[in-house]
This record gives C-alpha cells, structure tokens and sequence, in this order.
C-alpha cells in the first residue's frame, strides 16, 4: 500500500461511490446496458460475417474482441465518471480539507472502477454464450491477463483525463469520451497490426492494448498462447500507468497553487 | 493562551494580484475569531490556505505546534470546514453523507455520533432524506453537522449562519459558543453579519486589499473608533478604502 495511506479513508470513499450506485437503478442497468447492446450487435454482424468470411468470425473472435476492448472503455468512463461526480456536486473541497490523500482517492477511484466494469462486462459475456454460443471464458487464465491490461490502460488515461479535469475543470469534460477512441484505431482491435500502414505501426507498437488484441487473435485463431505479447502490454500499461499518476499528482499540485480546489464544479 | 494557529507574513499571488498580502496573526486555544473584510479583501484565500487547499506564495503556517505546509496531512484530522460554497453530495441522504465524512476522519463509533450531531442539529426527521430535497437552511445545517462529525479542535467556518431563519441564527450562535467552552476548540469564521461577530467572538481580524488592517476584540474595535456597533466601523474602513 502506498506510504501514509489509510485503508479506513479509502473505503469510506469507496462506500461514497456505492452509495451513489445505489441510489439509482437506472444507473445499475445502465452499466450494463451498453456492453450487452455492443455483444448483441457485434454478435449478428458475426454471425452474418461466419457464413461469407468465417476467417473473420473464427473462434468467436469478433464478439471476444468487441467485449474485451469494452473492459478498457468501462474501466477508463467508470473511473472518471466517479471522478466528476466530485466535480459536479462541487465536493472536492470538503474532500480535500479531510485528511484524504490524493493517492487515496485514486485507489477509491480505481476500485469503483473495477466493480463497475464486473457488474457491466458479466452479464454481456454471460450472455454471450446462451445468445451466440461464444465464450470468452474459454480462453482460460489468459483472459485475466488481457482484461487486467485492458483495464490498466483505462486507468492510465483515466489518470490523464482527470489530472486535465482538476486543472482545468468541467470544460475539458468532453475528454472523457474522446480518448479512449483516440487510441482505437491503433489498437488493432479488429484487424492484425499489419493491417495498418507502417506510420501507424510505428504508433501502434507504443500502444499496449496492440499487444492485446494480437495475443487475443493468436489464441483464439491460432490456438498460441504469447506470453511475451502479454507481458509487453503489462510493461507498457505500468509505465503509462505511471506517467499518468505523476500528471495527475502535478495537476493536482497546480490546481492548489491557483486555487482550483475550493471553485471546482458547475 | 495556549496558541493554536500562528501565519507569520502569509502571502498569496496570483499572477499579479496580491491577493493576501504579508498577513501574520496568532489564534489562541478556545477562542472564537471573526475574519471581516469587503469583498475582494482576502478572506477566502486566507480560509483556502489555512485548509491546505491552497499552496502559499511564501510565509508560514504553524497548526497545532506543526508546519501546515509541509506537513498538512497530520493536522487535517483535527480540523473541519463548513461553507455554503462548498456542497456535500446531493444524491446522498444526509445519513450517508455523515458516514462517508466520519469515516474519513476516523471516528469511532460512527452510528452514535451521527445520532449525537443529528440530535444537535435537529437532523433526526431528515437522515434518511437525500440532501437535495432539503432547503437550503437544511443543507447549512447538515453542512455544519458535517463540520462537528469529527469533534475539531480548529474549526474553520465561512458564513456559518447564511440561509439560515433568525431563530436557527441565534441557536447556531448558542451552539457554537458552547462547543468552544466544552472543548476548549478554536473557531475562525467569516462573515458579513456584523450583529454576529459581536455576539459570538472573542476577536475580529478586518482585512483589506490582502491585508491586515485591524485586529483586536469587539469593545476593543467600536472604542477605537468611537463607534456604537461592529458594521459602524466596518463602513468606516471600507470608506477609507472607497474614498467616499
């Protein structure tokens, strides 16, 4: 655990956050909702696909990767929703007069994070089987291993986004929904890395979700387990992952010298 | 008087406002400090900078014998802050909000001190009510709930009574100088309610443009100036400032 922290202060916040879960359905099944709709979709079109190009459609892939790149989604919305929900109940000052940590708060953070993104991805992988007779599970412990660097990634760029948000406040709100999709078409996510043109592969190699979706179509098409792609996505999420903490430490700094804390919010 | 809060030439610039200028001040243990000052004079910054929400551009804070700056994260623990500025989430009961707060400061005993502050400020009927159907009296008196859940011994409080209806006033008033006599606690507040200050305080900081203009307690302040009430006085310095 981090130097100082306080687990008592991290599950009082993490509590805040259930709270606010609970007090609306909607929003329970909203969390689900979306993943379900995407694997509902994506599993036509591949079943419409598994007649005319069963390339495209083998192993389940399609459905597999369309439900393992939303893992990165809802972990990524999940985390900086909980995030501006501060901003806008305007309830980072009393936060931050408490004895809470700003690494409390990104443990509070990403534990949310990950509740949220089980309680969305379950049901649609649940779902999946009955429905389209696929299941990501199959893939056995290395499925684990992609989720957990998908959702290392949605935490990095929650790090980013949220450090920008506590600098610059709800204007930079929009980012939220605009990153993550900055890095999709790099991703390779339906589509092998030598599909893109090499400026792009040159991008797509720093991006580790790549990795990925190229150890997920080696395992699922060709029956290969690469560890070594696993572990470059792992390296690659801790350093951005990283990277992103410290922007956020320093955004956070900023916002007390320029008297952000106090004014945030609507 | 044992001192509890000591700034010594505390500054604060933006850019180029000074907007605390050079502000050096002791509050000793038990008593209760009012900060006046128009608007633009510097309360909130200094309110801000004593809560660690904002980083000084130099001087010193000392709390509880502690350097605040460097060293903020300890100290935190035994203060609190209410503000009508500042909201409490809307989409939680008040009795949820309590507990997130009672366990961020470490209480013990959550249940029963939440009982205890929902006793003191009439909050029984409302725990269970989310905070956003509540008047805005109502959400003052949960925000000053809020701001007693962890028993502070430095209690910071910007415009404690606003929205309130004169009878909740006075009982505030009541509640706060008791609560300073019982725990020998150290309260500091603005406000504008003049008639206030004069009630509840032991001292009066004015400020002005960033600085420290006056300081001294209510009868020390209205001889000074030969004047019959604190808002006398205070409209005698904003004059001064206003050249009118």
């Amino acid at each position: 655990m981090i130097a100082g922290a306080s687990l008592g202060r991290i599950s009082a916040l993490l509590l805040r956050y259930l709270y606010l879960l609970r007090s609306s359905w909607p929003r329970i099944i909203e969390i689900a909702y979306w993943p379900t709709m995407q694997m509902v979709i994506w599993g036509f079109v591949s079943q419409h696909f598994s007649s005319s190009s069963p390339e495209l459609t083998a192993g389940g892939i399609l459905i597999s990767v369309v439900l393992v790149w939303d893992c990165l989604f809802r972990s990524h919305i999940s985390y900086t929703l909980s995030f501006l929900e501060e901003l806008w109940s305007r309830n980072l000052g009393n936060l931050f007069v408490s004895p809470l940590r700003p690494s409390e708060l990104i443990v509070a953070l990403a534990s949310i994070s990950m509740m949220r993104t089980l309680i969305g991805m379950l049901p649609a992988a649940f779902l999946a089987i009955p429905f389209f007779d696929v299941s990501v599970f199959e893939m056995g412990l290395p499925l684990l291993g992609f989720f957990l660097n998908l959702v290392l990634t949605g935490w990095a760029i929650s790090q980013f986004v949220t450090g920008i948000l506590i600098r610059y406040g709800l204007g930079a709100e929009s980012l939220t929904w605009v990153i993550p999709f900055l890095i999709a078409p790099f991703s390779c996510i339906y589509y092998p890395l030598s599909t893109l043109p090499s400026w792009m592969q040159s991008i797509a190699v720093y991006i580790p979700t790549t990795y990925v979706f190229e150890g997920m179509r080696a395992l699922l098409v060709n029956g290969v387990f690469k560890p070594d792609l696993m572990l470059q996505g792992f390296i690659l999420n801790i350093v951005y992952l990283m990277v992103g903490v410290v922007v956020f430490f320093i955004s956070f700094q900023a916002a007390r010298r320029h008297g952000l804390l106090l004014q945030s919010g609507e | 008087m044992k001192p509890i809060l000591q700034t010594n030439n505390l500054t604060k610039r933006f850019s180029r406002v000074l907007a605390v200028d050079h502000l050096s001040f002791t509050l000793g243990q038990g008593t209760i400090t009012a900060l006046l000052g128009g608007n633009g004079a510097g309360k909130t910054t200094t309110l801000s900078m004593l809560l660690g929400l904002l980083t000084p551009s130099s001087g010193s804070i000392r709390l509880f014998d502690q350097d605040f700056i460097g060293n903020r994260f300890s100290v935190l623990r035994k203060m609190n802050f209410s503000s009508p500025y500042v909201d409490l989430p809307q989409r939680l009961t008040v009795r949820e909000n309590l507990t997130v707060y009672a366990k961020l400061y470490g209480v013990q005993n959550v249940a029963e001190r939440i009982d205890q502050v929902s006793c003191e400020f009439r909050l029984n009927e409302l725990l269970d009510r989310r905070l956003r159907k509540l008047s805005s009296g109502q959400k003052t008196r949960v925000s000053l709930a809020k701001a007693l859940i962890n028993r502070p011994e430095f209690l910071l409080l910007d415009e404690p009574t606003a929205s309130l209806d004169p009878d909740t006033t006075s009982w505030i008033r009541d509640f706060l100088s008791n609560y300073r006599d019982s725990r020998e606690a150290t309260i500091l507040f603005a406000s504008h309610d003049m008639r206030e200050v004069e009630l509840l305080c032991d001292n009066v900081l004015l400020m002005k443009k960033g600085k420290l203009v006056e300081q001294g307690s209510p009868s020390q302040l209205l001889d000074k100036y030969d004047r019959e009430n604190l808002e006398q006085v205070f409209l005698e310095l904003s004059k001064e400032e206003t050249g009118v």
